[in-house]
């Protein structure tokens, strides 16, 4: 048994350590905000923040974790989608299917955070995560919006 | 008839948990609380139901996977009701209900852009019924003629200016004869449809609380990590259960059927841990096994020049006109095989009993998936039932004649009775076992006269038939005639656009070891990429403007031509490329609608970079103008991955490609600015959710000609020494 800190609670979770923070959330936890859509780290779907850093959470396993280590999903960005990120994406209707979003909501707030006022440059150069759908114009929209609202 | 109905579908409930001892089947099992109040609330026809708090639920038949078909069709809906959008809100009926109603929704099916253009009479009329009975239930109530009643924003008024609600007639409303006859507003009408409104799906996209398919679970659900066989047609030969039985939460490994292995545990990461150890033998079979690109080339090749080919459309005669040319054109193109990656990989939950089969999937077409479970399970229909979930993603893979995610669901489910089993595909399997992209060639040949003027061209098409591979039975003749989308003379869905006075396009069916699929777009993709860079070609060799060019042989189709002038005019055609830059521009028609795009590029080096897209669409009639912007942004991002950097290879019959390590799409730093221009024309309803992505291609490959003199004839660009970014 291993005890991690999730969106302010700490939890005991019955899982090998090497298993990915993806599947302990998702599995464990039933935190299934945090998606599956590669396992290898490619499609940012899994976006958490571990210590505040965007962590693609298919390739931390429970044993990287340090002692006191916070772990922030999409379920613990805020209490009632005022962060910034999901205000502005509710405000432009970002997301089409949705299944991306979560990923892509974290990698923006923890980008925002480090750049409080983004060019499109910057946004291109840091946003990495994949959208089939093709939202990433309204991403990039939806990361100046927020910056406004911050 | 809300009593009547029911009483009927009590009955029916009833008798059905009867037959499975006790189990009930339809809304009882996994039934939301949302579900259960509508259960008990008012319908008015299979559209519309109204609860006593003024609440109007929508009832779709169609799935959002994405595309905003949902907020589209709620708010046709609603504007025939005259509700307030406010109160509105959507459920979606199971196929077992449709089934048990005589298919009242109709198809449930969601592809070739259907979603709206082909239900919207239906949906409208279900409004419109609904409003007319609302008043007739008011008049009743105030003893007037329905007449003296009107209705706006979910409030009805009568003649002394008494008001009621939309909910507190809707019970007696309920009561009414359906009117046989209603009229439809006028779309110059429209408050609610035509408008920009939000989407109703968004909020719980922002927060984690929506529940894809993938996330669907249950009181004691086990989950099953899968593998199928890597090269079609290959079997199990056998597997060493023992090897991986007693890793940590591992519960069964079994071999699903002849080409497929399972391992359930309590957990998927643990049964994908355990699956991965599992040694697996397979049966490979020679032919397919020792299939490569080589062969695939050879194959498609020699389609090019066979004498037999399906003919798709014909005109006048095409070998006089070469020989009478001035100048003969010609040139070969191909595309390659795509894969659909949907974010969210397949995957389904399944629950077995001895009497009755339930599914939960993500799926495009859940009465598909509904026969697939009755056939799989052996148990009749009114004893399964599919859950439709949402979906992450479709594009064509899920459910469009290929519900392969819902019968592993439901065999490995068979072997577990009682049960519940989640079974999700790994992003390899899912990427090695899709419906994919046909791979095809297409030779031209092109006759111009001294003047230029195009008056002969041969298309031969050489390759892979999605009928032939996915649906045999849809064939006519040995033919399959999807695969002249866009290039018919006569046709709604897509024609052909230019008048050629002596014109042969045909087909040569090559079929590749390979399941074929729809993938967004379908076969306009290739046909428009082929057509509309060849066209260009013609163009350059006629020593003509490829926008004059095209025009000269439009005079009969205004349509086709009002987008492509649209485009030409929004990206400043005739002012000509800023320096270093140049312009392409294409057009094609497609599931209804009429599509053009022009793009801007400049290319450094091997690098293009797209500085600018301008879109146009003709799609008849537009319901909600963002949501169609944003179909017409994603068209570029999923079109542009195709030709820019994606392709499916096969190397001794294996799919090579397993993520998106070799598989890349798109991303932010690479997607183009597009610039979106609506010019629905009336009189017709065309689709919107894969019509553009047919032009994402030619638009930008033939400025990349006019700039460079590079003439990208294979997909993706790399193939000619370009990148994109």
């Amino acid at each position: 048994m291993a005890t991690i800190i999730v969106n302010g609670t700490a939890h005991e979770v019955d899982a090998e350590e090497d298993t990915p923070l993806l599947w302990v959330l998702r599995e464990q936890l039933g935190l299934t905000g945090t998606k599956y859509g590669c396992g290898i780290a490619a499609c940012g779907a899994c976006t958490i923040h571990v210590a505040g850093q965007p962590v693609r959470s298919c390739q931390m396993q429970l044993r990287d974790l340090i002692e006191g280590d916070e772990i922030t999903t999409i379920e613990g960005l805020s209490e009632d989608r005022s962060h910034p990120i999901q205000q502005a994406w509710i405000e432009l209707d970002v997301p089409q299917c949705g299944y991306c979003q979560s990923g892509q909501i974290m990698a923006a707030a923890a980008f925002l955070r480090d750049f409080p006022e983004p060019t499109d440059e910057d946004i291109k150069a840091s946003m990495t995560n994949l959208c089939r759908c093709g939202t990433y114009n309204r991403i990039k929209a939806g990361i100046k919006r927020a910056a406004e609202l911050s | 008839m809300t009593e009547r109905f029911n009483l009927s579908r009590r009955g029916f409930l009833i008798s059905a948990a009867a037959s499975t001892g006790g189990l009930a089947i339809g809304f009882p099992l996994g039934a939301s609380a949302q579900q259960l109040n509508e259960l008990a609330s008012p319908e008015l026809n299979a559209w519309v139901v109204v609860q006593p708090d003024d609440t109007v639920i929508v009832r779709v038949a169609k799935i959002e996977m994405g595309q905003g078909t949902l907020t589209g069709l709620v708010q046709l809906v609603a504007e025939e009701l005259d509700a307030d959008w406010d109160k509105v809100t959507w459920s979606y009926p199971t196929p077992g209900e449709n089934v048990a109603r005589e298919r009242v929704w109709g198809s449930f099916g969601t592809f070739g852009s259907q979603g709206i253009r082909t239900s919207q009479e239906m949906v409208r009329t279900g409004g419109a019924a609904a409003k007319a009975m609302l008043i007739q239930a008011a008049a009743n109530r105030w003893g007037v003629d329905a007449s003296e009643v009107t209705a706006s924003k979910g409030v009805l008024t009568g003649p002394g200016g008494d008001t009621l609600t939309y909910g507190a007639v809707a019970e007696e409303a309920a009561g009414l004869e359906v009117p046989a006859e209603v009229t439809l507003k006028d779309p110059s009408e429209w408050t609610i449809a035509g408008q920009s409104l939000l989407r109703l799906d968004t909020a719980d996209k922002t927060d984690g609380s929506r529940i894809f398919s993938i996330d669907y679970t249950m009181d004691g659900m086990l989950n099953a990590a899968i593998k199928i066989a890597p090269v079609q047609g290959a079997t199990v030969a056998g597997i060493d259960a023992a090897a991986v039985e007693g890793m940590p939460g591992v519960q069964r490994v079994l071999q699903v059927d002849e080409t497929t292995v399972a391992v359930v545990a309590d957990t998927w990461w643990r049964a994908r841990t355990a699956i991965e150890a599992l040694p697996i033998e397979w049966n490979i079979p020679e032919d397919v096994g020792s299939f490569g690109m080589e062969d695939l080339e050879a194959m498609l090749t020699e389609g090019l020049t066979a004498d037999d080919a399906f003919v798709g459309n014909e005109a006048g005669d095409v070998e006089a006109a070469f020989a009478d040319a001035a100048q003969v054109v010609e040139a070969d193109y191909s595309y390659p095989w795509q894969h659909h990656v949907t974010m969210e990989p397949m995957n389904a939950t399944a629950l077995v009993t001895d009497d009755s089969c339930t599914v939960w999937t993500s799926t495009q077409n859940a009465e598909s998936d509904l026969a697939a479970a009755s056939e799989t399970s052996g148990l009749e229909i009114p004893q399964c039932e599919i859950h439709r979930m949402n979906l992450g993603g479709g594009f064509g893979r899920r459910g469009a004649s290929s519900t392969d995610y819902t019968t592993i669901a439901v065999k490995i489910a068979m072997e577990m009775k009682g049960t519940p089993v989640k079974v999700i595909w790994s992003r390899e399997e899912d990427m090695l076992h899709g419906t994919y992209h046909p791979a095809t060639k297409a030779r031209f040949r092109g006759a111009l006269d001294e003047d230029g003027n195009l008056t002969g061209m041969h298309m031969r098409i050489s390759g892979q038939s999605i009928f032939a591979g996915l649906m045999p039975f849809a064939l006519e003749d040995g033919m399959d005639p999807l695969q002249f989308q866009g290039l018919q003379a006569e046709s709604t869905e897509g024609a052909f656009g230019y008048d050629v006075p002596n014109l042969l396009i045909d087909h040569a069916m090559r079929n590749p070891p390979l399941r074929p699929g729809f993938w967004r777009g379908v076969n306009n993709n290739q046909n428009s990429f082929y057509l509309e860079s060849f066209v260009d070609e013609l163009a350059h060799a006629a020593g003509r403007d490829p926008l004059e060019f095209r025009r000269g042989m439009m005079a009969n189709h205004p349509k086709h031509l009002a987008v492509l002038n649209a485009v030409a005019e929004g990206i400043g055609w005739e002012a000509g490329a800023p320096e270093g830059r140049a312009y392409g521009i294409c057009q094609h028609m497609g599931y209804g609608s009429y599509v053009a795009a022009a793009a801007e590029v400049s290319v450094d080096g091997d690098r293009v970079t797209i500085h600018r897209i301008v879109a146009a669409t003709d799609p008849g009639h537009v319901v909600n103008p963002q949501q169609v912007e944003a179909q017409i942004e994603g068209s570029f991002a999923m079109g542009l991955s195709a030709s820019m950097m994606s392709q499916i290879t096969m190397e001794n019959g294996r799919v090579q490609e397993e993520n998106f390590d070799t598989y890349p799409i798109i991303s932010m730093w690479e997607m183009p600015e597009v610039e979106k221009i609506l010019v629905p024309s009336g009189g017709f309803w065309g689709g919107v959710g894969e019509p553009t992505i047919f032009v994402a291609t030619p638009a930008v490959l033939n400025a990349v000609f006019a700039l460079t003199g590079t003439r990208v004839r294979e997909l993706p660009i790399y193939k000619s020494g370009l990148s994109l970014g």
